[in-house]
C-alpha cells in the first residue's frame, strides 16, 4: 500500500492510536468545484516549511492545472483525511505520493468522462488548466469543472493510474513562490494568535515553579475585572481584556509546596549514565572487541549534547469553544487526530464531540508548547462556557514546553599501523523522544488535574537515530543505553537524537583520521560504497575549496550523514576563526551539498538547508537549557540565547537535484552535520578538540588546555 | 479621560488604561494582526511597529506614550494597494519560513532604509540584531535589505 502511516515509529507499541489510517477514497483528498477551483483535503499541515505550496504544486502537476486553481485544506478534524502528525520531514515523501497519485487517478477519470463526452478515446486528448481538448479541433472541449458537475469520483485512489515522467514537469521542479508568505507580510490574520471569536476571553496560566509542585493556597483579594480557574493544580485567568488577564496571572498569589529537586546541571552527564537503562544492541557487525584488542592505537573519547529547548518565536497559543455538546479546539499542533484522540481523554468526550482545526503558529521543530495549550483553552473553554484564547508567556514556553533531551555518546575506535579502521565503538545514553500527548497525562494540564502519567509507551525512539555510522565498518557494535527517564520533560525535536549522533561519530571519525595522518576527506571516502554518498561528500568538498590553505587561526572542517542511514544525504564544510585568547569560535562559512532525490520546489529546499545549518549552528554555538535543583533558569532570550544577525556565516547550499528518485525530507539532514563540521573546523584552526556542545568560549578554552597535537 | 492614538493615519480613542503596552490595543481594541506577540520584554522585536520613523517594540510601551506620536504598522506600510518595497523586497526573496518575525524583520528593515538608505553589511546586521529569527531565514532577509535598498532609492552605490 502506497499510502503508508505518516510516521511507524511513533504508532508502534502501547495503546492502539486513534489515528493514522488515512482513507483510501479519492473524493476525501480532492474535489472540483464548479468554478474549476480544485480543493485538496490533507491532513498534513503548514508548519513555515512550505509544504502547503509543494504540496500543491505536486497535484497541480498531475492533475493539469494552474497552482493558482488549487486551495488547500489542511488539518481538520472531521474534514481533511487522517494523516497522524506533519512530523519527521516526511510530508513530501508519503503524502506527497498519496496526493500524487490521487491526482493521477482524478486526471484518469476525468479524461474518461471527457473521451465518452467527445466521442474519441482518453489516449488522444490533451489538458491545459483543467480544460480537456481534442488537439486540432478548437471546438471540441470540455472543462474538468463541466465533467464532474459538482458530482463526486466515487473511486478509490489507484496505484496504477498513469504518472507523468519527470521530463513532462513543468511545475514541480520550479520555485513556485510560496502561497502563505503575502498574508504574513502584510499583517493579515495567519496564526492561530490572530483568532478572534465573538465574546472570547484572553487567558493566561499559573503555573507552578517546577512540575510535582502542588497548589497549597490561592488569593485572589488582588484580583479585578478576571475569573479564576482552578482544577486541582490546574490554575488559569480569563478576562475580557487580555492586559487584565495578564496583570490578574501576577497578581494571584499562589502558594505551592516544594518539587522534587532536579540534578546537578554540572555533573549531568554521569546522572545519566548511571541511570536506570535498557541496553540495545543497535547494530554489530564482526568483532569490535578483538579489532580493538589488536589495533597499534586506540582512541577514546565523550561528546556531550545538552538539554535544548524548541524555542519557537512566537510562545504557544490556542483558541477553545464549548458549546455544551461539541468542543471545538483551534491549534497549532502537528497532528489534529492525534490532538483530537487525546484531548477526549483529557475531557472524557467521545472522539466524535471534539473537534481539532490546525491554524499556523510560529515554526516549532517538533514538539513545543502547541498541543499543551490546546490542552488548557479546551479545559479552561469548558469551565467558563465561552470562547477562550490562551497565550503562554515567553516563562511558560521555556519552563513547559518539552525540551530535546541531554545525551552522552561514548566511543572507541583503533587504527592498523596502516590507518586502516580496526574497531568501532559506540554507547549512547538517551532517554525516549517520543512522548507526544495520547491521553490526559501526556498534557501538562493533564497532570495538574491530576491525571496519571502517560504509560509506558513499550517502545524507544529516537535516541538511536544515526547512532550507526553510513561507512563501512567490518568490525563495530553500537549500543544505546535506553535511560527509563529524563530529569526534564522531553519529546521530539528536529532529527531528534540524530544531531547528537552524529556530532560524536564525525567528531570521532575526523579523530581517527588525524590519529592517522590522513586527510579527513579522504579518509572518509576511503569507507563510503555509496555513490550518493560520495557525491555530496565531493560536491561539498569541492565547493569550499578543500585543501586549500588557511590563514593562521583558521580552519575548516568536514561532516557527512545520510539522515536515519537511509534518507536525504548531506554533506557539510564549515571555516571558522578562533581567536584562542577568549575562546571565541566566529563561524565564516558553511557550505553544504545536499542530494534529497527529486526536488520539488529547489528554493523551498533551499530555505530548508539554510534554516537547518542556521539553527544547528545555533545549537552548536550558544544553546543550553539552564537548571538549578528548583527549576529551569533559562527562561527568556537573554537566559536561552539563540545566533543573531551578526553572527550569521556565508551559507552556500548545492543541491544534488535527481528527478528519477523518490523525493526524501530536507527538513532535517542538514540540521545534523552542521555541529561536527564546526568542532572538526575548530580543531583545524587551533588544535582545540570541543566535545561538548554548545561551543562556549568558555569550553573552547578549556579544549585548549587538554590539546592534544597528533 | 479616554487615551487617543494615531495608527496607520487614523485616529481611535481607546479604552486601554493608560499603562496598557501598545500591542494589546492595536491587536484587540483596533484588531490588527502584524504586531505579535513574542516576549513580552522587549527581547525578540515580534511586536514591531513604527513611531515616527523610528522602529519601536510595543510589548512594553504604555499606550499613554504614544498619544502624539504616528504610528504605522506592517498593514499601514500598503499605500494605495501597493506593497511597500521592503515588503516588496520580502516577497520576492521568499525571505522568511514560519513568517512569525515577518513583521519585526520588516518594520525593522524599513526604518533602516529611512535612515540609512544604503547601509554597510555591519550596519544592517546590527540594525536587525535585536529581531530574533528561530527559523534561521537570516540569509534571506539580509539579501531581501539589499533587494529593497534598491527598489527604494535604485542603484546608486
Amino acid at each position: 500500500m502506497a499510502n503508508r502511516p505518516p510516521n511507524l515509529s511513533e504508532t508502534a507499541g502501547g495503546p492502539r492510536p486513534t489515528w493514522g489510517e488515512p482513507s483510501r477514497q479519492l473524493d476525501d483528498w480532492l474535489a472540483i468545484e464548479p468554478n474549476g477551483t480544485v480543493i485538496i483535503y490533507s491532513g498534513k499541515v503548514e508548519l513555515g516549511t512550505g509544504v502547503r505550496t509543494a504540496l500543491a504544486q505536486i497535484v497541480a502537476e498531475e492533475l493539469d492545472v494552474s497552482l493558482a486553481r488549487i486551495r488547500m485544506v489542511m488539518g481538520e478534524t472531521g474534514r481533511t483525511p487522517d494523516e497522524g502528525y506533519t512530523a519527521g520531514s516526511k510530508t513530501i515523501e508519503t503524502s506527497g505520493v498519496t496526493l500524487r497519485r490521487a491526482a493521477a487517478t482524478a486526471r484518469a477519470a476525468l479524461l474518461e468522462m471527457a473521451a465518452s463526452e467527445l466521442g474519441t478515446e482518453p489516449d488522444a486528448l490533451i489538458v491545459q488548466d483543467g480544460m480537456v481538448m481534442l488537439p486540432g479541433k478548437p471546438g471540441r472541449r470540455v472543462s474538468y469543472a463541466g465533467l464532474i458537475a459538482g458530482g463526486r469520483f466515487e473511486r478509490e485512489i489507484s496505484d496504477v493510474a498513469p504518472l507523468k515522467r519527470p521530463e513532462e514537469y513543468r511545475l514541480v521542479g520550479t520555485s513556485a513562490p510560496r502561497l502563505d508568505l503575502p498574508a504574513k507580510f502584510t499583517g493579515q490574520p495567519a496564526f492561530v494568535h490572530d483568532l478572534r471569536l465573538p465574546g472570547m476571553l484572553h487567558a493566561r496560566l499559573v503555573r507552578p515553579p517546577a512540575p510535582g509542585a502542588m497548589l497549597v493556597s490561592l488569593d485572589e483579594s488582588a484580583i479585578r475585572d478576571a475569573r479564576v480557574v482552578r482544577l486541582g493544580d490546574f490554575v488559569a485567568v480569563a478576562a475580557q481584556r487580555e492586559e487584565v488577564a495578564i496583570r490578574a496571572a501576577r497578581d494571584l498569589r499562589a502558594t505551592w509546596s516544594e518539587a522534587p529537586a532536579l540534578p546537578a546541571m554540572e555533573t549531568l552527564s554521569e546522572t545519566l549514565r548511571q541511570a536506570p537503562a535498557t541496553d540495545r544492541v543497535v547494530t554489530e557487525s564482526g568483532d569490535a572487541d578483538a579489532a580493538l584488542q589488536r589495533a597499534a592505537t586506540r582512541l577514546s573519547a565523550t561528546y556531550t549534547t545538552p538539554f535544548q529547548a524548541h524555542a519557537s518565536t512566537g510562545p504557544s497559543c490556542a483558541v477553545a469553544t464549548f458549546d455544551g455538546e461539541t468542543m471545538t479546539v483551534w491549534s497549532a499542533t502537528q497532528g489534529v487526530y492525534p490532538l483530537r484522540g487525546a484531548l477526549a481523554d483529557l475531557l472524557g468526550m467521545p472522539l466524535e464531540r471534539v473537534r481539532v482545526i490546525h491554524m499556523e503558529g510560529a515554526g516549532g521543530y517538533g514538539q513545543n508548547g502547541a498541543d499543551d495549550v490546546a490542552a488548557d483553552a479546551a479545559l479552561i473553554a469548558r469551565e467558563l462556557r465561552q470562547p477562550v484564547r490562551v497565550q503562554w508567556s515567553r516563562a511558560d514556553e521555556f519552563a513547559w514546553e518539552p525540551k530535546t533531551p541531554a545525551m552522552v555518546m561514548a566511543l572507541s575506535g583503533g587504527l592498523e599501523a596502516n590507518g586502516a579502521i580496526s574497531g568501532w565503538q559506540f554507547d549512547g545514553w538517551s532517554p525516549s523522544h517520543a512522548n507526544r500527548p495520547r491521553q490526559a497525562g501526556g498534557f501538562v494540564a493533564g497532570r495538574l488535574i491530576g491525571a496519571p502519567g502517560p504509560p509506558p509507551r513499550g517502545f524507544f525512539l529516537g535516541g538511536d537515530r544515526n547512532a550507526p555510522t553510513d561507512y563501512t565498518l567490518p568490525d563495530q557494535r553500537v549500543t544505546l543505553h535506553w535511560l527509563a527517564s529524563a530529569p526534564l520533560r522531553v519529546s521530539s525535536m528536529r532529527s531528534l537524537g540524530a544531531f547528537a549522533n552524529v556530532f560524536a561519530n564525525e567528531s570521532f571519525m575526523d579523530e581517527l583520521a588525524s590519529a592517522a595522518g590522513a586527510d579527513p576527506l579522504a579518509f572518509r571516502l576511503r569507507y563510503l560504497d555509496d555513490p550518493r554518498a560520495r557525491a555530496v561528500l565531493e560536491a561539498a568538498a569541492r565547493r569550499a575549496g578543500w585543501g586549500e590553505p588557511m590563514p593562521s587561526g583558521e580552519g575548516r572542517g568536514l561532516a557527512f550523514a545520510r539522515y536515519e542511514n537511509t534518507e536525504a544525504y548531506a554533506a557539510t564544510v564549515a571555516e571558522v576563526a578562533v581567536d584562542t585568547a577568549s575562546g571565541a569560535v566566529r563561524v565564516r562559512r558553511i557550505v553544504v551539498a545536499h542530494d534529497c532525490g527529486q526536488i520539488i520546489n529547489p528554493d523551498g529546499v533551499h530555505n530548508q538547508i539554510e534554516g537547518n545549518v542556521i539553527q544547528s549552528l545555533s545549537r552548536a554555538l550558544k544553546e543550553e537549557l539552564r537548571f538549578t535543583p528548583a527549576g529551569i533558569t533559562s527562561l527568556d532570550w537573554q537566559t536561552y540565547s539563540i545566533l543573531t544577525f551578526s553572527e550569521i556565516p556565508v551559507i552556500e547550499v548545492e543541491l544534488l537535484d535527481r528527478p528519477d528518485q523518490p523525493p526524501l525530507g530536507a527538513g532535517e539532514p542538514a540540521t545534523v552535520t552542521t555541529a561536527p563540521a564546526v568542532a572538526n573546523a575548530i580543531y583545524a584552526a587551533c588544535g582545540a578538540r570541543p566535545r561538548a556542545i554548545p561551543f562556549t568560549p568558555a569550553r573552547v578554552l578549556a579544549a585548549l588546555e587538554e590539546r592534544n597535537w597528533w | 479621560m479616554a487615551i487617543t492614538i494615531t495608527v496607520n493615519g487614523r485616529r481611535h480613542e481607546v479604552a486601554a488604561t493608560p499603562e496598557t503596552p501598545l500591542l494589546y490595543v492595536l491587536r484587540n481594541e483596533l484588531g490588527l494582526s502584524a504586531p505579535l506577540y513574542g516576549c513580552g520584554l522587549e527581547q525578540c522585536g515580534a511586536c514591531t511597529v513604527l513611531r515616527g520613523a523610528e522602529a519601536v517594540t510595543t510589548c512594553m510601551l504604555p499606550v499613554a506614550e504614544v498619544e502624539s506620536a504616528q504610528i504605522t504598522t506592517l498593514e499601514g506600510l500598503i499605500e494605495d494597494g501597493e506593497l511597500h518595497p521592503v515588503q516588496q523586497a520580502f516577497l520576492d526573496e521568499q525571505a522568511a519560513q514560519c513568517g512569525y518575525c515577518s513583521n519585526g524583520m520588516i518594520m525593522a528593515v524599513a526604518a533602516l532604509l529611512w535612515r540609512t538608505p544604503h547601509p554597510t553589511d555591519e550596519q544592517i546586521r546590527a540594525a536587525l540584531d535585536g529581531n530574533l529569527c528561530r527559523c534561521g531565514s537570516h540569509a534571506r532577509i539580509l539579501r531581501a535589505v539589499r533587494r529593497a535598498e534598491t527598489l527604494m532609492w535604485g542603484d546608486e552605490n
